[in-house]
């Protein structure tokens, strides 16, 4: 006959409460490992999948991930160049937040290196790739845009000509892939009165050294577009994009690349470390902190409420002593009753989980092994949390019955 | 001769020291046979429940000796033997209150009495509806304590000190909660149980209406025990 049951079933409805309460609190336990998990998968999601080797980032930066990296667009030349390098990419990542339909719509601009990269690695869920240099986008459906939806981006409108699901930034907010080109026209769109500023005092500068004054000729193109004057740079971009020949050394590529003084090269394992070290892990401590505090309050929770039902069933102990139980009759009882709790506890928010989580608005990744984990700490919390009242218990004297 | 299922001999508690010293019980002796029904009368605080609980092993005297079934357990506080597995072996207990445990049904508060002397949970559980039977509550096992009327909670609490076939059942005013036919009831199933389960019982009790049960009554008095002969006329108690 199980005692701790049988109390259980009489004292059900604080039973059940109580442990509902603590099934709310280890919910949010779990989450809270889940909501760093998913950090860590949102953050590292485009370098796991856009399937780069190397990343030949600005010299002396950690990339565009961490921090602003500009490199010179025909990097990417140079780049191919390298023996054991068989494609090289540019990459421009950026977040712009603009108005759309009345909305504000965050998103994290990804420009694919196209027509070599037309994101054939993005995993569809309708739609189709890009097709073409301009004007085409891809957007995660976090965005809530439709398949065919026009957005109107700097001075174009961009059709979503593909949908895909789960590609987010690091922030949470959706990507949303261009052409590199389109991404840097979006990036660098200026406002005509500022382009026309910066015309007026081009030609001023000009205007104000010999080779302007010499050759007034010049002082007609300064009024031209910044493409059109081979002088200016490109615009820049954030990375470039190496994957290596069929059998090329990594390890030789990279010290190729690493010699030159203007970039740093990173594997696609350290740029991920670099996005967990950095971005994530001032989160993890964060979450990490408020996870021991909850689970602390569960204990106290079961703790005190064993406590209460242990007070409750002094006399009920004391007779059991006088029958003669043993210790370990009366001391079983109180331990399954804080272990039924926190297991109880603990399905209560595994279930309520499974529910909760998929609505979270951050992605939240729930693994295995997170779960065994969280269920060995209830067992120990739920242990933990019985000694108080085994404490009680076995100072009740057989003779407080008689008393009674 | 068969072995006394308590012998107690000088029996001694004091309580406190120096000026705050009380006397409890003096110098008991007392002997009670197998299948003997003994009641124990005396006022409030002659020390009647001291003897019960000494005899009980939950309050060790100062001094004497107790033996139950012819094994010494108490010898003063000295304990002799594990108390609690005595107890749990060869001592049944009746209470004012039927003290049953409310989150166990009749049944299972017999059953308990039974798991917790290591009787296998089926075979305890037939043995605890055979004395619910025995008792006429078996019709009632399934109910928890709360639905039951005092008198079959008093039965059920009989039942649970029978289960482990104790030689010495120790009932303390068991008939005080009861009306006077239920108590009477009570009563005549202790001297039931004494002759018929060669049990010994002390019945701690005021109702001097069923002294006619007992086969023998002890009168306790400023902490001694006085053998009283049946027919004498109750005390004042």
């Amino acid at each position: 006959m199980n005692l701790a049951v049988r109390d259980i079933r009489h004292n059900a409805g604080r039973f059940v409460f109580t442990t509902v309460g603590i099934g709310l609190l280890l919910m949010v336990v779990m989450g809270m490992g889940g909501i760093y998990r998913g950090l860590i998968h949102e953050a590292t999601l485009l370098v796991n999948r856009i399937g780069a080797d190397l990343w030949v980032v600005q010299g002396s930066t950690r990339g565009p991930f961490a921090e602003v990296s500009r490199l010179p667009g025909n990097l990417e030349d140079r780049v191919r160049a390298v023996p054991g390098v068989a494609k090289a990419r540019r990459f421009v990542s950026h977040t712009v937040q603009r108005e759309h339909q009345g909305k504000p719509l965050r998103i994290v601009m990804q420009g694919l290196s196209w027509p070599e990269d037309r994101g054939e690695w993005i995993p569809l869920i309708s739609g189709r790739m890009l097709n073409q240099a301009h004007f085409e986008m891809i957007a995660d459906v976090s965005l809530g845009l439709a398949l065919g939806e026009k957005v109107h981006l700097g001075q174009d409108a961009y059709e979503v000509v593909g949908l895909t699901r789960g590609m987010v930034g690091s922030s949470g907010d959706g990507l949303g892939f261009f052409t590199v080109s389109d991404a840097q026209r979006i990036q660098f769109d200026t406002p005509g009165e500022a382009v026309r500023i910066e015309r007026a005092a081009r030609r001023e500068r000009l205007a104000k050294t010999d080779i302007g004054r010499l050759q007034p000729v010049l002082l007609d193109r300064a009024n031209g577009t910044s493409q059109s004057i081979p002088a200016l740079a490109k615009p820049q971009v954030s990375a470039v994009l190496v994957t290596l020949a069929a059998g090329a050394s990594a390890a030789d590529v990279r010290a190729n690349l690493a010699a030159w003084p203007d970039v740093t090269v990173y594997t696609t394992q350290e740029q991920r470390d670099l996005l967990v070290s950095g971005m994530v892990d001032k989160a993890r401590r964060q979450l990490g902190l408020f996870r021991v505090l909850l689970l602390i309050i569960s204990t106290v929770i079961i703790a005190l409420i064993i406590y209460t039902l242990t007070l409750d069933k002094v006399r009920d102990i004391a007779l059991l002593k006088l029958i003669g139980a043993r210790n370990h009759v009366i001391g079983g009882l109180i331990l399954q009753q804080s272990l039924i709790m926190g297991a109880a506890g603990y399905g209560i928010a595994w279930w309520l989980g499974r529910y909760a989580f998929p609505r979270f608005p951050r992605l939240v990744v729930i693994e295995n092994e997170d779960l065994v984990s969280l269920a060995f700490i209830v067992l120990g919390i739920s242990t933990l949390a019985s000694v108080l009242g085994i404490w009680k218990a076995l100072r009740v004297e057989p003779n407080t019955v008689l008393a009674a | 001769m068969s072995t006394p299922a308590v012998e107690v001999s000088h029996l001694r508690k004091v309580y406190g020291s120096g000026h705050t010293e009380v006397v409890a019980i003096r110098d008991a002796t007392l002997s009670i046979a197998r299948g003997e029904v003994v009641g124990m009368l005396g006022p409030s605080g002659s020390g009647k429940s001291t003897i019960l609980t000494a005899i009980a092993l939950i309050n060790p005297p100062t001094s004497g000796q107790i033996s139950i079934n012819g094994t010494a357990v108490l010898d003063g506080p000295k304990e002799l033997v594990n108390l609690r597995a005595f107890r749990r072996q060869h001592l049944g207990f009746v209470f004012q209150k039927a003290n049953l445990i409310p989150f166990l049904t009749a049944l299972e508060n017999v059953q308990v009495a039974l798991e917790v002397n290591d009787v296998p949970s089926r075979k305890a559980r037939a043995r605890a509806m055979e004395l619910l039977d025995y008792l006429d509550v078996g019709a009632r096992a399934n109910n928890l304590p709360v639905a039951l009327s005092g008198g079959e909670q008093q039965r059920v609490a009989v039942a649970r000190a029978l289960a482990n076939e104790p030689s010495l059942i120790l009932a303390d005013e068991p008939t005080a909660a009861l009306d006077s036919q239920r108590g009477r009831q009570v009563m005549e199933l202790f001297a039931k149980v004494a002759h018929e389960r060669n049990a010994g019982v002390i019945v701690v009790t005021h109702d001097h209406r069923t002294l006619d049960v007992f086969d023998r009554i002890l009168e306790v008095e400023d902490g001694m025990i006085k053998e009283r002969p049946l027919s004498q006329p109750a005390s004042n108690s």
